[in-house]
């Protein structure tokens, strides 16, 4: 093994597809319209020397390096700002531009450091391999006189030198070292589209500042680090390189947070993790990434993980550390004892959208097969189940349509409750991208995110609905397209039922759907729903996306079935740059939906009475499956309380605190007799588990990932688990205890399973993955490399289906008890419950959840910025510190769900989409007033946890 | 299971299938709820049922002889 050299052609591929025919240094080159000299050389295998010019950002042209000479031309151009031309002859390298290439090089050693040893960039430098490839042997003008590199000058304070800044936690800037080459003002600009950085000053006086030239935690710097990546010299520079040194080896992998499913390049020393580099050949970041994915892998080695396997009789005892044969053993005949005495389906499983597409294939094949019933279920429950039943009743797969690349195509985006700067960062800044070249947004959206303006954006439309009012926006937009004859007939007649259209589009111009009358229920102007309307129908590709905000209601199905519908409607599906694009939270949700986790399907979407499809598995597995449906999530905790359901095994799963009102959750917990929960750390729920199985990180486990295009992409093992085993290793062992004798030596294998029992892996294997980087199912005989783009020519389930989607309001209703809305939602730098992102410096952006109100309801509370406030509903209360902002609507207040000590889901209700069960976490009523600190449950929350997490001291030996 | 909540997430699904057409509507309840609830579920909604359907939508009693009866459990 050795480090991952990619190429750096310097400046961006062209998109064209004319070709340009030139010579270079003698060889013939042909290369697309519009490409770059520097590129065009690159691509015959020449290397132009270069210092502004990197492939991630466009051509600038001033470093002067890139120098080239062009028969019958004058002078010498730049050759990253010089396009290609048809029968061009360029040299590369002549006398000439020798003897101007050092003189370029040694004005920027005049004035850089000499400290190349003891540099953290030594070795990994630009401007060092700069000045070898140029020939610098000398440096006329000596190192005195002006310059930004020494603190005093004879003496005196040297005015030009800045102070290194290290108030990022996970990199420095060091403006003695820079060049002034702009690459991370452009990377901040075109890549990441956050415009923090800039250059100061003019002439010699130039500087890199971020902000306001704040400090770099200080300004609206994100962390993302492309100004890191984008950096030639030691200026920018990841802290861990300057603790550990360079890597010296590196494997490609995924990143196990969100389910935008980025590449990187886990670069290695030893077992050492140094640095995560986003991977330019990842087709879903397209070598971008954010402050999570890149650096916020810490929690790896935190002292809190667990690595050894513990049991405890009760809840209220201390764990005990013990052998993973003792508990394997145990929890084996507690699950036979609990079976033998309350029956087959008092046994379940939760699979986790952390862990790889086969470990959670093998958790439902333990559910299925071992224990014998199908009461399996995931996180999925809570997010996008809904996504699931909508988009298999209307297009027939449960699945985005569409690659991310294909944002490069749309026209008109609309946004329904997604906030991707914060929940899909590198997603948004390929949206961001796009939308700076023109294209238009839609948001629809309680809260004013981001993306309704921010530098360089702005939103056509923002629709700022009150929450639980999709349904109705949705339909009015419906309706402003059926009557305004802006649907797209020929498309519908060729692809979709025309009766259920016709039967929905009466049901759509009905003026009770009117933007009118819509406009009573949401709160969201006429004018601006009828304008988004006709300018997602008429500017060209449209796309939807959207998150969570559109499936965690009472009516979330619905919601996603009404998303279907106009898209439909509108002729936009089926070809790149449109489609329906639901932003999955995990890593692995996508993955661990289509592995078979819910209780109801099969691997493949396959409903568990077909039995054609248990015949498949029951062949393979040599079992007989249970042909009913099994519990979700919530059932089995219902049943738990009523007594006909006593034990779980929760791979990577933290319900007691991502799953809605807690109280209930934590009684469902209590009542079972055998929880097993299998992670790296003692969460919340481990807090009532009986057995504690220590898990292992994407680092050290084999596997893929599946993100929200369907991508399937590797995981590969950089490091042994620190606890001894892979995730599927402790599964199989868990499996093998219940006596069900698996033998999988490899990931491989596994995946080889799900490819001959799933017709839409048929043609996956780890091999086409190694060829190809990854695939985006369906992959058969039909689709050899994949799919990007689903239902091109005709839907999966044959003609589109139209659902008429009747708003139907939540119960969970504001009055005088709780008169505002809570919804909740993320932040940038943390992650989901939190396990991983509270055991890292992200800390720093967001130590605690605080929850945000508008000026007006604070007023009338008495609440200022930073009081501690008391939130309750009719479930729970908590309390937490009041952040106060218009970015809410007055009548809305919102929180973010990253903390324990918070427990957001102490308030949430009960209530849930009429499908699937998804809890309604957007929606629900409550009452904020001041109060002096923590509530007294959570005062009681945190002393049970702290009690629970006891570990007794391991017994001494006898001496 | 507590009955109200059974009862409730039975009219939700009712709720949504009134927009069908009348022909459609109760046996769309009926599979939702063949497709997507457990044995044990289907069974307390039965017992609801015979219980006088006490806070029943009627279209979730007009749905009840398409729902599945639960099969005795396999030892």
């Amino acid at each position: 093994m050795s480090l991952i050299h990619e190429i750096d052609y310097g400046t961006p591929a062209s998109t064209s597809e004319e070709a340009v025919t030139l010579t270079i240094d003698g060889f013939e080159v042909t290369v697309p319209v519009g490409t770059s000299l520097m590129r065009a050389a690159a691509e015959a295998g020449i290397q132009v020397p270069k210092l502004c010019a990197t492939d991630m950002v466009k051509s600038f042209g001033s470093c002067r390096l890139c120098l080239v000479e062009i028969e019958g031309r004058r002078g010498t151009p730049a050759s990253c700002t010089t396009p290609v031309a048809p029968d061009m002859v360029v040299h590369t390298q002549t006398p000439r531009l020798k003897e101007i290439r050092r003189g370029v090089m040694e004005l920027y050693i005049s004035d850089h450091p000499l400290d190349c040893l003891t540099c953290a960039a030594n070795g990994d430098c630009e401007l060092q391999d700069m000045a070898g490839e140029v020939g610098l042997r000398d440096v006329r003008y000596g190192y005195d006189g002006a310059n930004h590199v020494k603190a005093r000058d004879n003496g005196e304070a040297n005015p030009r030198y800045r102070p290194k800044d290290e108030s990022n936690p996970y990199f420095t800037f060091d403006p003695s070292k820079c060049i002034v080459c702009s690459r991370c003002v452009r990377a901040c600009e075109e890549v990441q589209g956050t415009f923090a950085l800039t250059i100061e000053g003019r002439g010699f006086g130039s500087v890199v500042a971020a902000g306001q030239d704040e400090a770099f935690l200080a300004s609206e710097c994100v962390s993302c680090g492309a100004c890191v990546q984008a950096c030639p010299t030691a200026t920018l520079q990841e802290k861990s390189v300057i603790d550990n040194g360079l890597p010296e080896h590196a494997r490609v992998t995924t990143c196990a947070y969100c389910g935008v499913g980025c590449s990187f390049k886990a670069e290695m020393r030893g077992e050492e993790l140094i640095r995560m580099v986003p991977y330019k050949d990842g087709k879903a970041n397209r070598g971008h990434s954010c402050v999570k994915g890149r650096f916020a892998y810490g929690y790896a080695n935190h002292k809190d993980r667990i690595l050894n396997p513990m049991i405890r009789e009760k809840i209220t005892d201390p764990w005990r550390e013990v052998s993973w044969e003792e508990a394997l053993a145990h929890t084996a005949s507690e699950f036979r004892r609990i079976q033998h005495q309350y029956g087959r389906s008092a046994l379940g499983g939760i699979t986790s959208s952390r862990c790889t597409n086969e470990e959670t294939f093998i958790v439902q094949k333990l559910v299925r097969a071992g224990f014998g019933n199908n009461n399996v279920d995931t996180c999925a429950r809570v997010c996008h189940s809904p996504t699931g039943y909508g988009l298999k009743t209307t297009f027939g797969t449960s699945a985005g349509t569409q690659d991310f690349d294909s944002v490069e195509k749309t026209d008109v985006v609309i946004l329904i409750g997604a906030n991707p700067t914060d929940g899909h960062p590198v997603f948004a800044s390929r949206l961001k991208k796009r939308l700076r070249e023109g294209a238009k947004l839609i948001v629809i959206d309680p809260r004013r995110i981001d993306l309704v303006r921010s530098p360089h954006i702005e939103a056509s439309y923002h629709l700022p609905l009150k929450p639980g009012s999709n349904v109705a926006i949705l339909t009015a937009l419906a309706h402003v397209v059926v009557t305004e004859g802006l649907f797209d007939e020929a498309f519908i007649r060729e692809r979709c039922d025309w009766d259920e259209f016709q039967d929905w589009a009466t049901f759509v111009s009905d003026p009770r759907n009117s933007p009118e009358e819509v406009e009573k229920i949401s709160g969201v102007p006429a004018a601006a729903i009828r304008g988004a309307a006709r300018l997602y129908a008429t500017g060209g590709n449209g796309a939807v996306y959207y998150g969570l905000g559109v499936t965690e209601h009472s009516q979330g199905s619905t919601t996603v079935m009404a998303i279907a519908n106009l898209a439909m409607a509108t002729g936009n599906l089926g070809r790149p740059g449109v489609g329906v694009n639901p932003l999955r939270g995990q890593n692995n949700v996508q993955g661990s939906c289509d592995m078979g986790s819910f209780p109801h399907e099969l691997p493949g979407y396959r409903h568990i009475s077909d039995e054609a499809t248990r015949d498949i598995f029951e062949k393979l597995w040599n079992v007989t499956l249970d042909d009913e449906p099994g519990l979700r999530i919530p059932n089995m905790l219902d049943a738990a309380v009523d007594g006909s359901f006593r034990g779980i095994y929760i791979q990577g799963e933290d319900i007691l605190q991502s799953d809605p009102d807690t109280k209930h959750v934590a009684a469902g917990l209590a009542a079972m007799e055998c929880v097993v929960v299998h992670d790296l750390f003692l969460n919340e729920t481990a807090n009532y588990a009986h057995v504690f199985l220590p898990g292992s990180t994407f680092l050290e486990k084999d596997g893929t990932f599946t993100n929200a295009e369907r991508r399937i992409n590797r995981v590969r093992r950089v490091m042994a688990p620190k606890n001894g085993y892979a995730d599927w290793e402790v599964t199989q062992l868990l499996a093998n205890a219940l006596g069900c004798g698996w033998n999988y030596t490899h990931p491989r294998e596994i995946m080889a399973e799900i490819a001959a029992t799933t017709p839409s892996f048929a043609g996956v294997t780890y091999e086409l993955l190694e060829k190809e980087g990854s695939v985006q199912w369906p992959c058969n005989d039909k689709a050899p490399t994949g799919t990007p783009v689903m239902h091109v020519g005709g839907f999966q389930r044959g003609k589109g289906k139209f659902v008429v989607t009747e708003y139907v309001a939540t119960d969970e209703k504001t009055g005088p008890r709780f008169p505002l809305l809570l919804t909740t939602g993320r932040i940038l730098t943390q992650y989901n419950v939190g396990a991983q992102t509270r055991r890292t410096a992200n800390t720093v952006w967001h130590e605690e959840d605080r929850l945000e109100i508008h000026p007006h309801d604070a007023e009338q509370r008495g609440i200022k910025d930073g009081d501690w406030v008391r939130l309750a509903s009719r479930s729970g209360e908590t309390s937490l510190k009041a952040r106060i902002t218009d970015r809410v609507a007055p009548g809305v207040v919102y929180t973010t769900f990253h903390h324990p000590g918070t427990q957001a889901n102490v308030i949430t209700t009960d209530f849930s989409d009429w499908a699937t069960n998804c809890p309604e976490y957007k929606v629900t009523a409550v009452q904020v007033a001041l109060s002096n600190g923590p509530s007294d449950w959570q005062q009681e929350y945190e002393e049970q946890a702290r009690q629970a997490r006891r570990i007794a001291p391991a017994m001494e030996a006898a001496e | 299971m507590s009955p109200d909540k059974l009862a409730y997430m039975a009219n939700q699904i009712a709720t949504f299938f009134k927009s069908r057409p009348e022909d459609e509507a109760a046996a769309g309840v009926a599979d939702h709820i063949n497709s997507f609830w457990e044995p044990r579920m289907r069974a307390k909604l039965f017992e609801i049922l015979e219980n006088g359907a006490t806070g029943l939508d009627p279209l979730v009693v007009e749905a009840a002889p398409m729902i599945r009866q639960p099969k005795p459990e396999r030892a």
